[in-house]
């Protein structure tokens, strides 16, 4: 064979074998059951491109690795009857579709995009309004749910589904979603190594963001706004918490975070500001609070004498109506440098700490923890005067919870 | 009537008393709402400043005037008058001027910086308040003869009403703490007009979520219209009882 047939030779092998691996692309057009049509006929590495329009579909499974995207304004319809996208191949990639209206059912879990058993698929820009689930990846690793508006109008926990639900998880990143609406904004079960990030969750029935038995997560930046309560931390470790902002969880018993049987945590560089109670602790253990801010809070924090071997340290505490709340007289955390704006202590030597220490958890705090019935006589001239007493004579709050070196001006955070 | 009413109202504003008073007010909550951005705390602060002065203020100014009129008032009593025409008259001018004050003082200001709902709720307690202590001042205008003695009981009387009720409540709340004792402390509350106020007062700010924190039926009952309802008709039998006993007193009194 001469030197230019072997080259042609190699060129067209090389040809096929790009073609492989970029796979042909499928365009879309509506009609009945076209997009599962599509994805029957394609074959993995295909890339399907889904032309504008309305398409009433539901339960399509893609099991082979496929690109999906849309193109224009991409209506995907379930009319209330069942799921949309079954998702059980890796590395598949679903973008830039409208998914809405998936079926509502006690008996299973109704979700827009469900991701089943795969790894590295990708779901991101799509627009996923009023179903019952939005993405909902039960047993994935490395997926990536990125930039999606999800939202719906749930009224009831009994019957509503969360934004973004993952049962089972290993590496996932969830980043800049908007998710309203639902019963969890986002909820993450027996979800390890990953991460949550610039995501907006609010409006929604129960949590913005809820850990159950989940490992060695983080998540930062989040905006955790008017939801039942912003995030729950439940039975997991090693949770990392950095520059959130939890706001506007006002209600009965709202919280800004709940923190249930935690170990581990770390809670940074947040912003509490308007929740009825800023964190909540319970049998939380070696959780080290830093440099936060909380400002306008019912209660900055509540923390249940079971949580132990806890720092909380260079926080800011501006204008709540009680700083710190606690249950009992027994206290195994630290308390340090923080800022208080009610402390009222003086600084001789102008090394910029209070010399005397800072009593955080104020009479009244203690009484009504006893006694919620007390509430009653809230900022009255007694209760005031009593406040007042207590803290020239500490006898009934918990003189050991005390910040030994108060700071005088406030820290510089955010 | 009508003129006794005029005559009492032209000599309190003449007094420069009430004039201090409605100064007084004025510059507190100028200097309290101008303080900070946060309205919310300068209602508080506000309200704190109501419950504990507008009462004790009316209580002893009322109790000192009516003793300081009680020439006048025999006087008046000698021409063919009622009795209870005369006593009325006292306090209606009595009691408008107080509450005309509280309005220019504390109601102008707040109805200018920070108007809402929270804000006619503090001026229509104020008010009520006003009219409220007056009317026990009347009562022991009646009871006693002796200026001194009345004074000393105006001055129990502010002070059972503004502290000693309360540090009752708070015993009784304590000691039952471990029955469901909700209903009844919102019973026992309505006999304080000054709690009623302020819990009326509370229950339109920001704060009011903490009243509900326990699930107790506070802000479940008090916050809903019928409790506000409630509250008020309360504080207006707690105008009209003083008025009504000492009417009574003072028709059958020996002057």
């Amino acid at each position: 064979m001469s030197l230019i047939g072997k080259k042609i030779l190699s060129l067209l092998g090389l040809l096929i074998l790009t073609a492989m691996s970029y796979g042909s692309t499928i365009y879309v057009k509506p009609g009945k059951a076209a997009i599962q049509a599509a994805i029957n006929n394609a074959i993995a590495g295909d890339t399907i491109i889904i032309h504008e329009g309305v398409y009433n579909e539901h339960d399509i499974h893609v099991s082979k690795k496929l690109f999906i995207s849309g193109k224009g304004n991409v209506i995907i319809d379930g009319q209330r009857k069942s799921e949309i996208f079954v998702l059980s191949a890796n590395g598949i990639v679903l973008q830039g579709l409208t998914i809405q209206n998936t079926g509502i059912s006690s008996m299973q879990d109704m979700a827009a995009v469900r991701i089943q058993e795969a790894n590295y698929v990708t779901v991101r820009n799509n627009k996923i309004l009023n179903n019952t689930y939005g993405v909902y990846v039960q047993n994935g690793a490395h997926c990536l749910v990125k930039t999606n508006i999800i939202s719906s109008g749930a009224v009831s926990e009994q019957n509503s589904g969360n934004g973004i639900h993952v049962w089972r998880g290993d590496s996932l990143r969830i980043e800049g979603n908007k998710v309203s609406g639902h019963r969890d904004g986002i909820y993450l079960e027996f979800v390890v190594h990953s991460i949550v990030v610039n995501n907006t969750s609010e409006k929604n029935l129960r949590y913005g963001l809820h850990f159950m038995f989940s490992h060695d997560d983080v998540y930062s930046k989040n905006t955790f706004s008017d939801n039942g309560s912003g995030v729950a931390v439940m039975f997991s470790n090693r949770v990392t918490m950095t520059g959130n902002v939890f706001k506007n969880n006002w209600g009965d018993a709202a919280y800004g975070l709940l923190l249930k049987e935690i170990t581990d945590g770390k809670i940074e560089g947040n912003l509490f500001i308007r929740n009825t109670v800023g964190v909540y602790m319970e049998g939380a253990t070696r959780i080290h609070t830093s440099k936060n801010i909380f400002k306008d809070n019912g209660w900055a924090m509540r923390i249940q004498a079971s949580s132990s071997n806890g720092s909380f340290t260079q926080n800011n505490f501006i204008n709540n109506s009680f700083d710190v709340a606690t249950n009992g007289t027994m206290v195994m955390n630290v308390f340090k440098n923080n800022y208080w704006d009610k402390y009222d202590g003086y600084d001789l030597d102008r090394d910029d700490v209070g010399d005397i220490p800072y009593y955080p958890v104020s009479l009244y705090a203690v009484v009504t923890e006893k006694v919620p019935t007390a509430m009653i006589l809230y900022r009255s001239f007694l209760t005031d005067i009593l406040d007042k007493v207590e803290k020239v004579m500490p006898s009934i709050i918990p003189d050991q919870l005390k910040d030994d070196s108060p700071v005088m001006k406030k820290w510089e955070l955010k | 009537m009508k003129t006794i009413v005029k005559y009492v109202f032209l000599d309190l504003v003449r007094n420069k008393t009430v004039l201090v008073y409605t100064l007084i007010l004025a510059a507190l909550s100028i200097s309290v709402l101008g303080f900070d951005a946060n309205t919310s705390k300068g209602l508080l602060s506000l309200m704190n400043i109501s419950l504990l002065f507008v009462p004790i203020i009316s209580i002893l100014f009322a109790t000192i005037y009516f003793f300081n009129s009680i020439e006048f008032i025999e006087l008046l009593l000698a021409q063919p008058i009622k009795r209870q025409k005369v006593l009325l008259a006292e306090y209606i001018g009595l009691a408008t001027s107080l509450s005309l004050a509280y309005i220019v003082g504390i109601g102008t200001p707040l109805i200018v910086l920070a108007a809402g709902a929270a804000s006619f709720t503090l001026i229509a307690t104020g008010v009520l308040l006003s009219l409220i202590f007056s009317s026990f001042a009347l009562l022991i205008f009646v009871l006693f003869k002796d200026k001194t003695r009345g004074i000393g009981a105006a001055i129990i009387l502010s002070l059972f009403f503004t502290i000693l009720f309360d540090g009752l409540l708070m015993m009784f709340i304590y000691s039952f703490s471990d029955y469901p004792i909700d209903e009844v402390v919102v019973g026992i509350l309505s006999f304080n007009p000054i709690d009623l106020a302020r819990v009326l007062m509370l229950l339109k700010l920001d704060v009011a979520v903490l009243m509900g924190y326990s699930g107790a039926l506070f802000k479940k009952f008090l916050g809903s219209s019928t409790g506000t309802i409630y509250s008020f008709s309360w504080l207006l039998f707690w105008v009209f009882l003083p008025l009504l006993l000492s009417v009574r007193i003072f028709k059958r009194k020996d002057l």
